[in-house]
């Protein structure tokens, strides 16, 4: 009799078989469609996994999941490892070389704050609306820590919001794109930048720290770990390092920081009405960020000879490197021989970096 | 004089569609470079024929690295 009593059968609810559903769907998305199946994949079987009744699994002190989920997210080890990971992946060259994209990446930044007003008009609080503005910059780990220190009830379903539209990009940029440029606008082919030496490299991850900390020391995780690991890229003398922090520990680390981002969404924190308003202003302030960075890129060209090509702007929310590559399909578009994916990777790379700032000046105020 | 064509972004040489003698008319495909996982077609910037192909397939080239001479048709 205890066993048919212990048997999760008898005890799964209408909202469970739901969440299967959801978890079910993005596992389908990943594997079918690709939409960012390192993430989606085991956040789908982590939604999977929370759901299934009677089991340990996310019991606070004993399971499995709940550990990862402790000491990686709730103790703030993932995301930062994530970022070691990314910085040893990135060359920071197209941004040096025409370090006045910068702007284009900071620009794309608009959609994350209009978003936490018009989330906090909304009704929610200025932690939950910092958390929800912070989709808009298109980064995964960043929307995932600021969740976990400002409104950890939000954290399953920003991140999944996150990653879904990161995977869309390619849906939600172009119509955006061609709205907010002309058809001459999209063929400017942009002038090179000047050669980056190996000591600028160099020099840049270990300035970039100090000035960018000194400035906004809760950053100081994510970016500290980010330039540690353009550090190790651009050394050229740890290899090893380098290579194990974008491959071997960046994998291990997404593995448990899907399961346990996945597990956090059980059907009594997920079907509620913010859910549909998250989802929405999420989209809203992607959509903003996209469209900021392409408007600042066009003021940029009223005050400049060298014109910018203002579908390098839209890269400027992070999704690296999907968004350039959506924009040097649009220039392509309008001229097959218009190469801007190493420009739009200034953009890109710098949204990132505003991203990460973002989520620095909202901890700075709202912790 | 032949016309050099180069490289307008680094990345890896994905395919190469043209060898020596081949001829080639303007905005032919010549080769793909990839970057950032990203297939980028490079064209015949006029017409003329192939003297010589400095890359192959897999090779990695920098920025304004030359790819192929084309000798341009004389009209």
């Amino acid at each position: 009799m205890a066993f048919i009593q212990n048997m999760g059968l008898l005890s799964v609810t209408p909202g469970m078989l739901g969440m299967w559903l959801i978890g079910l769907t993005l596992i389908y998305l990943a594997i079918k469609k690709q939409y960012e199946p390192l993430l989606l994949l085991p956040i789908g079987f982590g939604i999977l996994l929370a759901n299934l009744p009677n089991t340990d699994l996310m019991t606070e002190g004993q399971g499995l999941i709940w550990r990862f989920y402790h000491y990686g997210i709730e103790w703030e080890i993932f995301p930062p490892l994530i970022f070691l990971g990314l910085g040893a992946l990135t060359d920071f060259g197209p941004l040096l070389s025409q370090p006045r994209l910068i702007f284009l990446g900071a620009g794309a930044q608009v959609g994350v704050y209009i978003t936490f007003f018009a989330a906090y008009a909304m009704g929610f609080t200025l932690q939950e609306a910092a958390t929800i503005g912070i989709i808009g910059g298109a980064d995964g780990p960043t929307t995932i820590y600021l969740a976990s220190k400002l409104a950890p009830q939000l954290l399953g379903v920003v991140a999944v919001a996150a990653y879904s539209y990161m995977a869309l990009v390619p849906i939600i940029q172009p119509p955006i794109m061609r709205l907010l440029t002309t058809e001459k606008e999209r063929k400017i082919r942009m002038h090179k930048g000047r050669k980056i030496t190996h000591k600028e490299k160099l020099f840049f991850p270990v300035v970039a720290t100090v000035v960018i900390i000194l400035l906004v020391p809760p950053s100081a995780p994510l970016m500290a770990m980010f330039m540690l690991g353009n550090l190790f890229r651009e050394s050229k003398v740890v290899e090893r390092l380098s290579d194990t922090a974008q491959n071997a520990l960046l994998n291990i680390v997404t593995i448990f920081l899907g399961v346990s981002v996945g597990a956090t969404m059980d059907a009594a924190t997920f079907f509620n009405r913010d859910v549909i308003f998250i989802f929405v202003l999420g989209l809203f302030a992607f959509m903003l960020s996209t469209a900021s960075g392409i408007l600042l890129a066009k003021l940029m060209n009223l005050f400049t000879s060298n014109k910018v090509n203002p579908l390098i702007g839209a890269a400027g929310v992070s999704a690296v490197p999907m968004a350039a590559r959506v924009a040097q399909k649009m220039a392509t578009a309008a001229d097959k021989k218009n190469y801007i994916i190493m420009f739009a990777m200034g953009p890109n790379i710098a949204g990132v970096i505003g991203t990460l700032i973002a989520a620095g000046v909202f901890l700075t105020m709202l912790k | 004089m032949s016309e050099k064509v180069l490289a307008p972004l680094a990345g890896n040489i994905w395919q190469v569609h043209v060898k020596a003698g081949d001829t080639v008319e303007e905005d032919d495909d010549l080769l793909i470079i990839e970057a950032l996982k990203m297939e980028n077609i490079i064209y015949a910037p006029c017409s003329g024929k192939v003297i010589e192909v400095k890359v192959q397939k897999g090779d990695q080239v920098d920025e304004d690295a030359v790819l192929v001479l084309i000798e341009p048709n004389e009209d």
